[in-house]
């Protein structure tokens, strides 16, 4: 086992992934807790949370590499599963802010869409951190495997696939928008003040949730190389190029595709989860179809079929958008627009594939 | 008309000198009163029913009436006069002071006003007058509306007029009278009349009154019941044909040339804009033509967003035929720079987009059932958009070779059919008829730069679920739409229709992956 887990990368690999992982959890800790904010090697909050935030985006990413870069299947839907994990943890998070004794909102915000002292039946148990968290796990990933089950087995491929996905995420949208629903309705959730009774808003918490982003983000790669480089992903990648042959072969592709299909959901609601501990809102926004394609344009720049591709392109993609749309918030409509059509027309391996391509040539 | 009417009421105050008397008290009432007594004035000067009192409510609901120590002046622009004896004071009275009518006495008024009116010698004025009433009428105007009644020769009226006397019976006649009221209330069509009878029937005591009210009921919610029957079917057909009109031009782009147009909405947007543009320059320019700014709307928005569509097909999408995925990320980046370019030209804002005159009011069918015309003509518009897609694709050269290329691309290429010119044409016939489906929408919607997303999930559902490549589906699926979420809606409300059918459609689309009418053989598999 650990002879086949070294050989997940070469030395340099292993070399730049370390380089990252202390980056993320020795400089950016000492940066901003151990350097004092009036020094210019300050790392400010605002960063650390944008960071933070971009990690999550990132595990959204690779989710969806590993689906649509190694399986060949588009997923306009990942969105849901994002907003689900999401939703699953922010309804401890509420709860929490119950705990807050001199809280000016202990009749949370729900409390107060919905006149009820009970909560609804959604909400059993949410009080507790392990139920939430395997909430988080289970919805997306029950969704997911349901979902998919019928799909795959009734082989709906390609656009059709697509399409039905955007569907499900416009119909949860729709759905999740309603206060009968029983999740906040238009607002959702926000105003989280404790994780664990912790205060949430401290540098110290700020900073775990940070790094826990970071450990999340270098396992579910790690995680993500391990099934791309065995034989199931092999079979993978066999699917994605011509599926029928790989039936007649004698594989039943149904089952290889809800595997991964359902743990990409998965890691789609972790993603979710910690995301909302750290920007500190959900709403039902984020299962907008606009949403989950945008998803889908983090993997296509930065290169589908390659798990570094789908960091990468996350990353400048949503840097990107958080400094045009405080810098030039009428261009990053078009900005967006020109990355879609310019991507999928000049690079369709992404810019991992043209950096590869230089580093072969010259 | 008013100014007849002050005429009249000089006219007239000068000779009456015998109704004086009682004529100031009740002026005196009106504009010193209180509330209550307020009312019964306005009551008072309804029974009256004369020029006069029409005159003086007319002016307490203009705001002319004032007071001016004692007297009651009508105050118009510079002329004054007393609303009692009708004598013109001069000059304008400095301590003059408007009476205020507060929102119960405004209601009386309107109500007062339109009794008053069921004797114009218009027709339109008694039939406006007439409905008004129709909402609530007091027992003090049971005379007049008896009085215009009796004078009445339209039948639509006079049918009106027989309800709001049997209204009126019912709540101040005696057992005969309210019997009578009751019987002939059971032909209305008006739901106020279901109230009527239903808070009626709580306070009724006689046996056999409340069975004959229960009858009268039983009929009224019976016919009320088909209204809303037929309601349904209509906005179900609109639905349909709106649906079908957004989507039938993505039964073109997708349907037969398979390229996945996520920018499918925006075209209808663009369409939508430049129906908002022809009105400008009709306003501007020719204002006495503005009522057919839509003859000019229709060809110049199918022009530009099939030019959009055609200049799209050359640029990006031409280059990405094959690979659907790709296509669908194209567009879609090409859809949010469209947005993106209408917000910086017209702004994020919605545009006005106003009908012409004649595509607005309605056609009544029933009481309860109003079916708007601009809806209307949707439908006969969609039927005819569907119907020149037919005679296009089956019987034109054009057609032909749109058929051709889809079925066997390379077969048509060897027998000299320009695929890469069909290509274009026939997105940008697709792209064009989102354009008219744009200019239909503007219509009956609001027009701002998110026009377009709110349709390209469900025009996308229809051409998936009618099937691929098949016009007639895509026609059976969008009214089949329309049908599941307007009888949904009846039934769950609007957001829970919406999510069943989308649902419905998941669960469709896994049993049938071909939508509903599949083609069959080769083409099964690309």
């Amino acid at each position: 086992m650990g002879s086949a887990f070294s050989r997940l990368y070469g030395p340099k690999g292993w070399a730049a992934l370390g380089a990252v992982a202390c980056v993320i959890f020795v400089v950016f800790p000492l940066l901003n807790l151990g350097v004092p904010a009036a020094s210019p090697f300050h790392v400010s909050a605002y960063w650390v949370t944008l960071v933070g935030k971009i990690m999550c985006y990132a595990i959204v990413a690779l989710a969806m590499d590993l689906i649509w870069g190694y399986a060949g299947i588009l997923s306009l839907g990942h969105g849901l599963f994002f907003a689900l994990g999401g939703y699953a943890f922010g309804m401890y998070l509420m709860r929490q802010i119950g705990a807050d004794g001199q809280s000016r909102a202990t009749t949370t915000s729900i409390a107060h869409h919905q006149n009820e002292s009970e909560f609804p039946w959604q909400w059993w148990s949410s009080d507790s951190f392990w139920w939430c968290a395997m909430l988080v796990v289970v919805v997306p990933g029950l969704l997911a495997y349901v979902f998919g089950y019928f799909a795959f087995r009734s082989r709906v491929r390609g656009v059709y696939f697509s399409i039905i996905t955007q569907a499900l995420t416009y119909a949860a949208m729709l759905l999740f928008f309603r206060n009968a629903t029983g999740f906040g309705g238009n607002n959702g959730f926000t105003d989280f003040r404790r994780i664990l009774d912790i205060p949430i808003a401290t540098p110290q918490a700020r900073m775990t949730l940070f790094a826990v982003s970071g450990a999340v983000l270098i396992g579910t790669l790690l995680l993500g190389r391990f099934i791309v480089t065995s034989k199931f992903g092999r079979v993978l990648a066999a699917i994605r190029d011509a599926e029928q042959r790989v039936m007649f072969c004698g594989y039943d592709t149904v089952h290889y595709k809800l595997f991964v299909w359902t743990l990409s959901a998965v890691l789609c609601g972790i993603a979710g989860a910690l995301y909302v501990a750290q920007v500190g809102i959900i709403n039902p926004s984020e299962m907008s179809p606009a949403n989950s394609i945008e998803i889908a344009i983090w993997v296509a720049v930065g290169g589908r079929g390659t798990l570094t591709g789908a960091i990468v392109g996350a990353g400048i993609v949503n840097g990107a958008k958080s400094y045009l749309t405080q810098a030039f918030p009428e261009i990053w409509l078009y900005f967006l627009g020109l990355l879609f059509i310019l991507v999928t027309l000049f690079l369709p391996q992404g810019i991992v594939g043209l950096a590869r391509r230089w580093t072969r040539t010259g | 008309m008013r100014i007849l009417l002050i005429v009249l009421t000089f006219a007239l105050g000068s000779c009456a000198s015998a109704a004086l008397a009682q004529d100031a008290k009740t002026v005196e009432k009106l504009a010193f009163g209180e509330s209550a007594e307020k009312v019964e004035a306005v009551a008072a000067l309804v029974a009256a029913g004369d020029e006069k009192s029409a005159a003086l409510l007319q002016a307490l609901a203009d705001g002319e009436l004032y007071t001016a120590g004692k007297r009651v002046l009508i105050v118009r622009g510079e002329d004054a006069m007393d609303a009692a004896t009708g004598v013109k004071v001069a000059p304008l009275p400095e301590d003059r002071e408007e009476i205020t009518v507060n929102n119960r006495l405004r209601r009386e008024l309107g109500r007062a006003l339109a009794a008053l009116k069921l004797v114009s010698p218009e027709r339109g004025a008694r039939f406006a007058a007439a409905r008004e009433l129709a909402g609530g009428a007091e027992p003090a105007m049971l005379p007049l509306v008896k009085k215009a009644l009796a004078k009445e020769t339209d039948s639509a009226i006079k049918r009106l007029l027989d309800q709001i006397a049997a209204a009126l019976e019912l709540k101040a006649g005696d057992r005969e009278a309210r019997l009578a009221a009751v019987r002939k209330l059971a032909a209305s069509h008006n739901s106020n009349t279901k109230t009527l009878l239903l808070s009626f029937l709580e306070a009724e005591k006689d046996e056999d009154l409340r069975v004959e009210a229960q009858k009268s009921l039983r009929e009224i919610e019976g016919r009320l019941a088909w209204g809303e029957r037929a309601g349904i079917v209509f906005t179900s057909i609109s639905l349909g044909s709106i649906l079908l009109l957004a989507a039938l031009g993505l039964a073109i782009t997708y349907g037969l040339m398979g390229v996945i147009n996520m920018a499918h909405g925006e075209l209808i947007m663009v369409g939508a804009y430049t129906t908002y543009m022809v009105q400008n320059l009709f306003r501007g320019h020719a204002p006495g033509a503005f009522d057919w700014y839509l003859a000019c709307a229709v060809p110049a928005s199918f022009m530009v967003a099939a030019l959009v569509g055609m200049a799209l097909e050359r640029s990006v999408i031409r280059w990405l035929y094959g690979r659907p995925l790709e296509t669908l990320l194209a567009t879609w980046g090409i859809s949010l720079a469209l947005i993106q370019g209408v917000r910086t030209i017209f702004g994020a804002a919605n545009v006005q987009v106003e009908n012409p005159v004649w595509m607005s009011g309605g056609i009544e069918v029933l009481a309860n059932v109003v079916l708007p015309w601009s809806r209307t003509i949707i439908i006969f518009f969609a039927a005819a958009v569907l119907g020149g897609i037919w005679l296009l694709l089956t019987k034109t050269r054009l057609g032909l070779f749109v058929r051709g290329v889809t079925q066997n691309r390379a077969m048509a290429s060897c027998v000299g059919v320009p695929t890469a010119r069909v290509d274009t044409l026939a997105f940008g016939l697709g792209s064009g008829i989102a354009g008219l489906a744009g200019c239909a929408l503007s219509q009956i919607g609001n027009v701002g730069p998110d026009l377009g997303q709110a349709y390209i999930v469900d025009s996308f559902m229809v051409v998936v679920l009618g099937g691929v490549g098949q016009l007639a589906g895509t026609v059976y699926a969008a009214l089949g739409l329309g049908f599941a979420n307007k009888l949904l809606e009846a039934w769950q409300g609007a957001v829970l229709a919406k999510i069943a059918v989308l649902v419905f459609i998941i669960f469709f689309i896994q049993r049938r992956p071909q939508g509903m009418f599949a083609l069959k053989g080769r083409a099964v598999e690309v």
